[in-house]
């Protein structure tokens, strides 16, 4: 498989804090890698770079074999790189509606058909019932989702997703592992995610990569990294094993 | 066209509207001389309130200032008039093009350098104040003596040169009115609107959808101001003399700014609502001291001043959007910022 996403040999401090040193790994097209670790370990700042958001100190960022690192996150998002933010940034005073339309615009010439696409998009991510509700009105998971939403109405060819899954009751998570699924499946698309809930991680990830003091410590298929002793010790913990 | 204007908007919402529209053109027709310089003021108010709203109520970014695009547009056509002999019809390509030059420099300096919120408020209110001391020394356009505009007894109403009776004035800054009503509508559900309103609510989650957040602020702050300045070169033919001290004074930016705040900023029809509260409100008081005899100097701006204060504390939103509900016109496509979960 070809790398969709190459990230080679990224560092990056905040004033003295290595948050990120030599971080290097590769995202398959078609695949769905999880990206695990600690808190602190680096995960989301190794997700800023990649979404243009802070600029890494060095290294490569590559998609689909065109490099770019240092874009804007919106030429980032142009590239076909869709993301959701840990804690939700929705569009609070806009509407369900509004808030995907919103994201269906990049990936869609006129607003007719934008509204349409995110009509589709809302249906899938189960928010129909809210998508004339404003976003301030919606509950937590219910955001979550209509970050998903956002994200992905952008049509993107790779999906960053960070932490989707927090703070969801495990029905929910099955149905957002469900979804993911089925786009992988059925769009090809292309996943990356951070996530702390081992159950959705191992259901959906064909491969991990674990950071640890902003250094991968292991990566490979998923049986493989779990039973890593040094990922067991500095995140899954003895009672994993 | 049509579907283009009245998709969404509910039924019972073009109905008043229609009527409205026709209880404005009819006003000339029973009001007196007096009552149509008041809505005259109240239009003009409208039509800037609602040039301002496209900067802070859809893009989010406040302009303090906005008495600098009217300045510049009412000393530009001005200018072209006193000394070339150029129309206003002319003169007003000028106006436009030097107002959306100066907030295009603004929002340059601003939005290039990370100059956001209370920072580009300040910006703003320096740029105005500069134009403010310079046109004050600027003897070509008169200085601080200000510039007249020939007047002359007319027998009619002359279009071309803005040369009539207020009846014309009326009529022409109720078409102006009328336009950017309906311009903002359309642009409310283009992309740049919905752009604007992203950017407004998170600039952070309107980057990562691939909006480039820069062109589109710049465009909020060009189309604003190239609007606002159509609104001076009317006030320039309408008063026929302009001064540096009043036109440019942070006053006028702040009496702007007034009408859609207590109206509803984000709404369509917030700046509309809000300039004729406040403006028939302050009439009224002031022709009610007259009456009585009382000369307070200011007491206008002490009214603008306990209005705000109650809009602040009972309608946080505005006016408006109350208003429409009220009237059944729930929650509209331009009613964007009142979302019952806000506030």
């Amino acid at each position: 498989m070809t790398a969709l996403l190459e990230v080679d040999g990224i560092s990056k401090s905040f004033s003295g804090l290595r948050a990120l040193e030599n971080v290097s790994f590769r995202v398959p097209e078609g695949s769905i890698i999880g990206l695990i670790g600690p808190n602190g370990a680096g995960k989301t700042t190794c997700f800023n770079v990649i979404a243009g958001v802070s600029r890494a100190d060095a290294g490569e960022v590559r998609l689909a074999g065109a490099r770019i690192d240092g874009w804007r996150p919106d030429q980032v998002c142009r590239a076909g790189i869709g993301r959701t933010f840990q804690l939700v940034k929705p569009f609070a005073g806009l509407s369900v509606m509004e808030n995907v339309l919103v994201g269906a615009l990049n990936a869609c010439s006129s607003v007719r058909a934008a509204k349409a696409r995110a009509g589709d998009i809302i249906e899938q991510l189960g928010l129909a019932e809210k998508r004339g509700a404003v976003a301030a009105a919606l509950t937590l998971p219910e955001r979550k989702r209509l970050e998903v939403a956002r994200a992905l109405a952008t049509g993107p060819r790779l999906l960053m997703l960070d932490e989707v899954m927090a703070g969801l009751r495990p029905t929910e998570t099955d149905h957002m592992v469900a979804l993911f699924r089925t786009l992988n499946a059925n769009l090809g698309l292309t996943i990356l995610l951070i996530e702390h809930v081992m159950r959705a991680v191992m259901a959906l990830s064909s491969g991990l990569i674990v950071l640890n003091h902003g250094q991968v410590i292991a990566a490979g298929p998923p049986a493989e990294v779990t039973g890593d002793p040094a990922v067991l010790e500095c995140y899954l913990g003895e009672e994993a094993l | 066209m049509i579907p283009l204007l009245t998709d969404g908007v509910p039924r019972r919402g073009l109905k008043l509207l229609a009527a409205f529209s026709v209880a404005l053109l009819a006003a000339p027709l029973v009001a007196s001389d007096y009552l149509l310089t008041v809505l005259i003021l109240v239009l003009y108010f409208a039509y800037v309130g609602q040039a301002w709203n496209i900067m802070m109520g859809f893009a989010g970014q406040l302009s303090l200032g906005h008495a600098l695009y009217v300045g510049l547009g009412a000393y530009a056509a001005a200018a072209l008039y006193v000394h070339f002999g150029v129309g206003p019809w002319l003169g007003l390509w000028v106006a436009m093009a030097s107002a959306a030059a100066a907030g295009a420099t603004i929002g340059f300096l601003a939005f290039r350098f990370g100059v956001g919120g209370v920072y580009f408020a300040i910006l703003t209110i320096a740029f105005a104040e500069f134009a403010r001391i310079g046109f004050d020394h600027w003897s070509w356009l008169g200085g601080s003596a200000g510039l007249f505009l020939p007047v002359a007894n007319y027998g009619g109403n002359d279009i071309l040169t803005l040369r009539g009776s207020p009846t014309m004035f009326y009529y022409v800054m109720l078409a102006m009115t009328a336009s950017a009503f309906v311009l903002c509508h359309v642009l409310l559900r283009s992309r740049i609107g919905y752009y604007w309103l992203a950017i407004r609510e998170s600039a952070d989650a309107a980057q990562a959808l691939g909006i480039d957040i820069f062109r589109c602020k710049m465009v909020a702050v060009v189309v604003s101001a190239a609007m606002t300045s159509l609104g001076g070169v009317l006030f320039a033919f309408y008063y026929n003399n302009l001064f540096p001290e009043q036109v440019f004074h942070i006053s006028r930016s702040i009496e702007l700014i007034l009408g859609p705040i207590i109206g509803g900023i984000g709404t369509l029809v917030g700046p509309i609502v809000g300039a004729f509260l406040l403006t028939t409100l302050a009439e009224t008081l002031s022709e009610i001291m007259r009456a009585v005899g009382i000369d307070l100097p200011g007491i206008k701006q002490v009214f603008y001043g306990f209005c705000l204060l109650g809009v602040v504390m009972f309608l946080p939103d505005g006016v408006w959007p109350p208003l429409g509900r009220w009237l059944g016109l729930g929650r509209e496509e331009g009613d964007r910022g009142s979302g019952e979960g806000k506030r």
